[in-house]
């Protein structure tokens, strides 16, 4: 609070323990980014065992120590279920949103909206390091006997309640550490959101109205809210099952439980696993809305800003927004048509489900509608942000069949959700991440990424995520479970076994493919092209700071006297219009 | 940044009519309720479910809850009093309604951890006993912790904190304020949760 | 908002009655807890005396009554939220109603 340490900070108030969210923004996207690629790793390894079940891991298989492979080196079936559970919880939870709402969020929505930091400053650092701490007992919890978590990422009870039994009487094991480290990353989300709801409604700069906010800062803002209201829910059920494996209560335990013939009389019984659904899914839910409308609003800036156009459509996209963000509360008994909940709440479910969806394709429409006759900018971004369009349209649409409750009966649990979900998440979000990146790049370093290397991201990643992600559909279809350690046992398995070899390949190419993304990070951060204030003629308020921006982000604080895409007005002298400068100064 | 530069520090935004702490303070209580939501959730679930003990079987003392609900609205009062003294620019009196209610909330902790959590568990009576010990534990538990994180708070402002009051009265009194906002809300849970483990 | 001095000195009466009333309303609740009446009349009682309590503390002693409609909206929308977490456990009943239907 007080100023007077504030002028000259040392390196580690600077760098480390940072309360400028430009510093936060960024430790933010460093982080996430590392955790994604580790969740990748953990996939890649999953995937040699899918290809080629049985054969040991090549060239790592024996670093993995005896609680993910044999003494040969192949993968074990805990071991597989670990990778799988981790592989989940690290990108949802420790990938994705902290890099869409930590990172971006962080870094571009006060920018946005002319704010010099975030309404607590203080709160922002603790949310970050809460997030590592979070980060810390997920990748620790690797170690500890009996290894990590492998009850999905989901942690359905009872199994996730007599997971590592065997160490039980140890308490730091991987399922209790999950639950632990869930609880740490959901304070951090918590504090995050708080912060960036009272930042957005009480920091815009004079002229800033809600309905002049760039789509982004819309897309936050819902954000915000999904994490303020679904986390909590998620945070009891956790407590509630940390007991359940701390203290033998019975909250999800019901009576009379057998596992592989043996009597759990352990659990006095009364409780319920489907408690554990609901509340699960009450989080789950609104969480990939989570990590979806952070992409979408990544997308709406880049198209806008490539198109030289406004967005189709911005208020329709707004009332999309928040519509879709309370609608998310209300479909989460979806996930659970199997459960025998019977026809009236399945009904229920479905409709919303159906409903919701509406819109999903009015954002999607708006966005391609935006593109119609302009005059496209195919830069780097752009090619990133056209990819996102088809790819989430795919992920979305394949999503309906599962939506309905009859058709879910054969879908539900095979490889067709994993594609399904996938396509959203991975073509979908991770591109609009990239986009993101290679669209922000310039401000935050004051340099520009290579174009030649971001070519030689983009085609390949394209290709791939759909070499990957196709193949899981179509052996989903064909009535393949998910978390099969071997498919080839099952007849129907063994018939589409050339599939999942091509998806396996697909993930080691993918990859692969990253290698020129990371080369134009690294270098371009320190050799790319010097760029200036604006490099992409771009309108809204992160443009009018210099780049990057110092402490305290502008010279002098902006007013703003337009909306946020006036690109191409009739009669003006540039093509765009920044919010920031009045008529008089155009003219 | 230094948080004096930021607008709304400490003059209500004029939309909202709230400075930022107290806006982010009644988030972080929207939140809450969610939370707790879902245990009071969990609570009718498992009482309407199947095997949980009925009324007369539970052994949890009505008495000893009463007097505890009485500490808690009794500590409620002298916080917002606490606030009011502030607010009138009178320290002294809203330091001592402060410890006064520091010390109403610790009596209330002794009295659960002492009188009814130590006294159970003397008696074999634990979380595991049954559904309804395990929700019971649970949520007073959590409650607990709500209560200690709040003496906590206010034992900062009145002793480390307290410098705040000379340099800037203001905003020490808008942190009161967002602590009385935080301590009535543990209050207003209790005040169902008494009835609801206790009297039903 | 008690935000002029004049208004805080004011509320200070109030506040000490809304400590009586919530006083009396825990004495009437304990009271009422021994009438024998039905378990669903019973629950129904005590809930609406700790709903009087709990509102008696939210407008007075938390200000809600002088807050603005943006606060609203945001609490509105909690209670809302938290009203869906209660009717799980219907969901739930719903659901075991309609399975012992299958089986008888
Ligand atoms: C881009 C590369 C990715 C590949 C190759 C990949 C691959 C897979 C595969 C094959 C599975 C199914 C494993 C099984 O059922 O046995 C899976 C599960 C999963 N993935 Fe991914 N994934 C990728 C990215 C992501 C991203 C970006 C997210 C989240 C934002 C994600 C979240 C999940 C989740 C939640 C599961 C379910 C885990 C469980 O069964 O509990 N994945 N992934
Ligand atoms: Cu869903």
């Amino acid at each position: 609070m007080s100023s007077d340490h504030t002028h000259n900070p040392g390196f580690i108030r600077k760098y480390v323990f940072s309360v400028d969210h430009k510093v936060i923004g960024v430790q933010y996207a460093v982080t996430s980014l590392i955790f994604l690629f580790f969740g990748f790793s953990l996939m890649m390894i999953m995937r040699w065992q899918l290809a080629y079940p049985g054969d040991a891991i090549p060239l790592i298989g024996g670093w993995l120590g005896q609680y993910l492979v044999d003494n040969n080196g192949v993968l074990l079936p805990e071991g597989y279920n670990a990778l799988g559970a981790m592989h989940g919880t690290i990108m949802v939870f420790l990938g994705v949103v902290p890099l869409a709402v930590g990172g971006f969020g962080n870094y571009v929505m006060p920018l946005q909206i002319g704010a010099p930091d975030m309404a607590f400053p203080r709160l922002n650092m603790a949310s970050y390091w809460v997030y590592v701490l979070g980060g810390i007992a997920m990748l620790a919890s690797f170690f500890v006997p009996g290894g990590a978590a492998n009850s999905g990422w989901t942690s359905y009870p009872p199994l996730s309640v007599i997971a590592n039994v065997d160490n039980a009487h140890h308490f730091w094991n991987g399922q209790t550490i999950w639950l632990l480290g869930m609880v740490l990353l959901i304070t951090s989300s918590l504090l995050g959101s708080v912060n960036f709801i009272v930042t957005i409604v009480h920091l815009r700069v004079k002229g800033l109205t809600m309905f002049r906010l760039p789509f982004f800062v819309w897309a936050q803002l819902v954000t915000s809210f999904l994490l303020l209201l679904a986390f909590p829910p998620l945070e009891a059920a956790g407590v509630l099952q940390l007991m359940d494996r701390a203290f033998d209560t019975s909250f999800f335990m019901p009576t009379g439980l057998v596992v592989s013939g043996v009597v759990r009389d352990e659990y006095a019984g009364g409780g319920s696993p489907l408690l554990w659904q609901h509340l699960f899914w009450f989080l789950a839910h609104p969480e990939v809305y989570v990590l979806i409308l952070p992409a979408l609003g990544i997308i709406g800036e880049i198209i806008a800003n490539n198109t030289r156009r406004p967005l189709w459509g911005y208020k329709t996209l707004v009332y999309s927004v928040v519509f879709l963000g309370f609608m998310s509360f209300v479909v989460w008994a979806h996930h659970m048509f199997l459960t025998g909940m019977g026809t009236t709440m399945s009904n229920f479910f479905q409709t919303t489900t159906m409903i919701i969806s509406i819109p999903s394709v009015v954002i999607l429409t708006a966005m391609l509608l935006s593109l119609w006759n302009a005059s496209i900018r195919f830069n780097v971004p752009m090619l990133f942000a056209l990819s996102f369009l088809p790819m989430f349209a795919i992920g979305g649409l394949t999503g309906l069949p599962l939506g309905l409750s009859a058709s879910d009966i054969q879908l539900h649990d095979t490889y067709y959700v994993i594609g399904h979900f996938h396509y959203v998440v991975a073509p979908g979000t991770i591109m609009a991440l990239f986009a993101g990146i290679y669209f922000w790049f310039p401000k935050v370093t004051g340099r520009k990424m290579s174009t030649l290397l971001g070519h030689l991201h983009f085609w390949p990643t394209l290709l791939f995520m759909n070499v990957i992600f196709g193949p899981m559909l179509i052996i989903g279809l064909r009535g393949v479970s998910r978390r099969l350690w071997d498919q080839t046992e099952y007849v129907l398995g063994a018939e589409v076994q050339g599939w999942t070899v091509m998806s396996s390949w697909g993930a080691w190419m993918l990859g692969l493919s990253q290698l020129p993304f990371i080369i134009n990070f690294f270098y371009s951060a320190v050799a790319g092209k010097k760029s200036v204030e604006n490099p992409w003629k771009a309108t809204t308020l992160e443009w009018a700071a210099p780049s990057p921006p110092p402490h305290g982000n502008f010279a002098e604080v902006p007013v703003v006297y337009r909306g946020p895409y006036e690109y191409s007005v009739p009669g003006a002298k540039e093509d765009f219009q920044p919010q920031h400068l009045s008529d008089a100064k155009l003219s | 940044m230094s948080s004096e530069l930021l607008p709304h520090t400490l003059e209500p935004h004029p939309v909202t009519g709230m400075y930022n702490g107290k806006f982010g303070l009644w988030l972080f209580l929207a939140s809450e309720v969610m939370l707790f939501g879902a245990l009071f959730s969990a609570y009718i679930l498992l009482r309407t479910h199947g095997d949980f003990p009925s009324h007369e079987e539970t052994t949890l003392n009505y008495k000893i809850g009463a007097l505890n609900t009485f500490l808690l609205i009794t500590s409620s009062v002298t916080m917002v009093m606490a606030w009011a003294s502030f607010k009138l620019n009178e320290p002294s009196k809203g330091k001592l309604y402060l410890w006064l209610t520091v010390f109403l909330s610790v009596a209330f902790l002794v009295i659960k951890i002492k009188f009814e959590y130590l006294h159970k568990i003397h008696h074999g009576i634990t979380p595991d006993t049954s559904t309804f010990y395990a929700i019971y534990y649970c949520m007073t538990g959590l409650h607990g912790l709500h209560i200690l994180g709040g003496v906590i708070v206010m034992l900062y402002f009145l002793l480390p904190g307290f410098g705040l009051w000379r340099k800037n009265p203001e905003q020490f009194t808008n942190r009161i304020e967002c602590t009385g906002l935080y301590w009535h809300f543990v209050d207003l849970v209790w005040i169902f949760l008494f009835p609801v483990f206790y009297l039903l | 908002m008690a935000s002029s001095i004049e208004e805080v000195r004011k509320s200070v009466r109030l506040y000490l009655m809304v400590f009586g009333a919530l006083g009396v309303l825990t004495i009437v609740t304990v009271l009422a807890s021994s009438l024998n009446v039905s378990v669903a009349v019973g629950v129904f009682v005590a809930l609406a005396i700790a709903s009087v309590k709990g509102t008696l503390v939210a407008t007075y002693f938390m200000h809600l009554l002088g807050e603005r409609s943006t606060l609203y909206w945001v609490l509105i929308l909690a209670a809302f939220f938290f009203l869906l977490l209660i009717l799980i456990p219907v969901m739930m009943h719903s659901e075991t109603v309609h399975l012992i239907d299958q089986v008888t």
